[in-house]
């Protein structure tokens, strides 16, 4: 639930002493993070770098905590214990009217999109412009075009995101999420569902608006193929923890098991294939006799 | 949707919401309570109000001219005393006669006027000098079988007020 | 066999004693969020053409429904009451029957009941499947509070309209009434409406009704709010979000209307 509740005063103030503030610091910096849901951990100890303008790529299995580390970084969730730096701010001790401010300069692309159903896809993009810019409206129309063309959809303005196929859905929340320029934009899953044209554009969106933006992207996947194409640095996690990381070319040469595993797709190896269970000659004629 | 659409739809709905309201306290209640009237004060002390409620409607010859506005017990004589509010166009003789009735078989208890042949008029704060008690119908029956046991079937009934009848209070 | 029945009764208490502090907890879970909504009121009408597009999905969507209930309704209560009331000569006195018993309870409780039904859980369905698609975490995401873009505005958007509907109810159930009683029974349309003007105060019976159906809007806007915003984002969440919004509305409705009639008609009598 997100009730906004208040930090205490004193621990924003040395939490943003904390965070280094200078020009050569990173976009986001996560320091010793654990988190989890009541008594089960999601995140342990997770450090990690994310240095401006870079593409970099979080993998995993599902349900390795890949997405909580993203709504840490965006302030949705408190870490149980860690820092959590982005542009220099200590996001977790946030007054919320200054994480709202911080958020106005972060994008976001969701699983399936999350376009607004109730409005057009002009209106889904114009959106967060009508809300945070007294812009005026032939501006406005402008600036949404542009944002369409950048990702090739400039003659759908007028659809309805249920008349969107998946790919046309996730190119139109992309272009809501660099609507307003931002510093950060944070990709869940984008490569999920889609038809392998749609994952080449997608890849290359990413790339090619990182680039022309100068934005740092944070992308969370499982697609191998498609991020290692794309991004400048990988992190491996795995169970909550960090278990490899590198760039591309260290990633294709790593002889880490599980990077191996994950890079060739084996079906067993340091991720079980097994759910843990007991031994199947014991269960099997467990009444037996 | 379009905006103009539903502004206009809301602007109808809106309308007419407010129209129910004003037919409601208009036409189907009624609004003009004599609480706004400006009024005057008479008190009046009976044996007993038998179901008089405050709110009370005072009428003479049928005609709403007040209301009961407090009630009381005498901690001397042990009578119930009685203020009513009566509208101030309405003025009654010294000698009115005011009387606890039953209106009807459902019986809204209301207190009646009835006024007098006297010059002088009541004025505010001055108390009413002849009173009829309401009728228990306990005492009614008792007083009754008294009677009958005492061998007087010309045994006069205590004074009773004919009940009016509910049509004559409408008249078409 | 006492040691397993002290601990199955243990159990039972504890569960009690877990229900009862989650209901607790969840209460003051509400009155937080009615706070919360209420902070972003200010928000919900500078965007004034949300919460209209909100009236006009709750309130203007509602009346064929709120409508043609109030009139059958009214026309049930004249020829019901109608029958009654001859036995005892009273047949005169059923303008006042139906009149009061619309202003004073059927108009608000029916028509908020029917609200609940079908504005409340339209209203939990959509905010909660705005939160299965994410579209809520979207909006925080885009500095954007949903609670004041998305919930504030239903939330008005029900409140406004419930006293409105439950007057239209009346008001088309005293017509039903007259139409039944007057048109079709015979009784003289005089005594219909002079009975009835007599006979119904504005101040105790139509205001006290309005109060009541405007406690009732409040009462169920935020069920039908707080649910679909709490609901577990999966479909089952959602369909058992609507199913909890009509069902807690309505017991709201019957028991609050309950306390108020209690405060508001008893006062009638001396001492």
């Amino acid at each position: 639930m997100s009730l906004p509740a208040k930090p205490s005063s004193s621990r924003a103030a040395e939490a943003i002493a904390t965070c280094r503030v200078d020009p050569a610091a990173a976009a986001v910096e996560l320091t010793d993070v654990s988190f989890a849901y009541d008594v089960r951990p999601i995140l342990s100890g997770i450090t990690m770098t994310i240095p401006r303008g870079k593409i970099v790529a979080i993998m995993g299995a599902s349900g390795s905590g890949k997405t909580t580390m993203l709504r840490l970084i965006g302030g949705q969730l408190r870490p149980k214990s860690g820092g959590v730096c982005v542009g220099g701010l200590s996001v977790p001790d946030l007054e919320p009217e200054a994480l709202y401010a911080l958020r106005r300069k972060f994008g976001m692309l969701f699983q399936f999109g999350a376009l607004f159903t109730d409005m057009s896809v002009f209106e889904n993009i114009a959106f967060p412009m009508r809300e945070h810019t007294e812009l005026p409206e032939e501006l406005i129309r402008d600036l949404v075009l542009m944002k369409l063309h950048a990702v090739g959809l400039r003659g759908a303005a007028h659809l309805m995101p249920a008349e969107l196929s998946g790919g046309m859905a996730r190119r139109v929340a992309l272009a809501r999420a660099i609507a307003l320029d931002p510093m950060l934009v944070m990709y869940d899953e984008p490569f999920a569902g889609l038809d392998p044209i749609s994952l080449g554009v997608i890849g290359q969106l990413i790339r090619r608006l990182n680039d022309a933006l100068s934005i740092t992207s944070v992308v969370v996947t499982h697609d191998v193929y498609e991020s290692l194409k794309i991004v400048d640095y990988l992190y491996f996690v795995s169970e909550g923890r960090i278990v490899a990381s590198g760039t591309p070319e260290q990633v294709h040469a790593s002889d880490d098991p599980f990077v191996r595993q994950f890079i060739d797709g084996a079906s067993d190896g340091p991720v079980p294939f097994h759910y843990p269970a007991p031994a199947y000659r014991e269960e099997l004629f467990a009444d037996v006799g | 949707m379009n905006r103009s659409a539903i502004d206009l739809w809301v602007g109808i709905f809106v309308a007419i919401g407010f129209g129910a309201i004003i037919f409601l306290a208009l036409k189907v209640g009624n609004l003009v309570t004599l609480d706004s009237t400006p009024g005057y004060h008479l008190d009046a002390s009976f044996d007993n109000i038998g179901g008089l409620k405050l709110r009370a409607p005072v009428k003479a010859a049928g005609v709403v001219v007040g209301r009961v506005e407090k009630v009381r017990l005498d901690t001397k004589t042990y009578d119930a005393v009685v203020t009513l509010r009566i509208d101030r166009q309405y003025e009654f003789t010294k000698d009115t006669i005011a009387s606890i009735n039953t209106s009807g078989l459902l019986g809204e208890v209301y207190i009646g006027l009835d006024a007098g042949g006297d010059s002088v008029m009541l004025k505010d704060g001055d108390r009413i000098g002849k009173t009829q008690s309401a009728v228990v119908i306990e005492k009614l029956i008792s007083q009754f079988l008294f009677d009958k046991a005492s061998g007087g079937a010309a045994g006069e009934a205590a004074p009773v007020k004919t009940v009016e009848k509910p049509a004559g209070e409408t008249k078409k | 066999m006492s040691a397993e029945l002290t601990a199955g009764v243990a159990q039972w208490l504890r569960r009690i004693g877990g229900a009862v502090t989650g209901a607790a907890s969840k209460l003051g879970f509400v009155s937080r969020f009615l706070l919360a909504v209420l902070w972003h009121t200010p928000g919900a009408f500078r965007r004034m053409h949300l919460t209209l597009r909100e009236i006009y999905f709750a309130g203007v969507l509602s009346l064929v429904i709120i409508l043609m209930s109030g009139l059958f309704v009214g026309m049930v209560l004249s020829l019901q009451g109608y029958e009654t009331l001859k036995r005892y000569g009273a047949d005169e006195q059923l303008g006042i029957l139906v009149a009061l018993s619309l202003v004073r309870e059927l108009g608000p409780v029916m028509s908020g009941l029917l609200f609940a039904s079908r504005a409340g859980s339209a209203i939990t369905a959509e905010i909660g499947l705005m939160k299965t698609t994410e579209q809520l975490a979207a909006m925080e995401m885009m500095a954007v509070d949903p609670l004041a873009r998305v919930v504030a505005p239903r939330f008005w958007g029900g409140v406004i309209s419930m006293p409105l509907l439950a007057a239209l109810f009346s008001a088309f159930g005293i017509f039903g009434g007259y139409v039944v009683g007057v048109r079709l029974i015979g009784i003289d349309a005089g005594a219909f409406w002079g009975q009835m003007k007599a006979g119904v105060d504005v101040w105790p019976d139509v205001t006290n009704g309005i109060i009541k159906s405007f406690v009732f809007g409040i009462a169920v806007s935020l069920i039908a709010v707080f649910e679909g915003y709490d609901a577990k984002p999966t479909a089952e969440g959602v369909s058992s979000a609507t199913t909890r919004t009509v069902v807690m509305s309505s017991l709201m409705i019957l028991a609050l209307d309950f306390v108020m009639t209690v405060f508001m008609f008893r006062g009638a009598s001396v001492i």
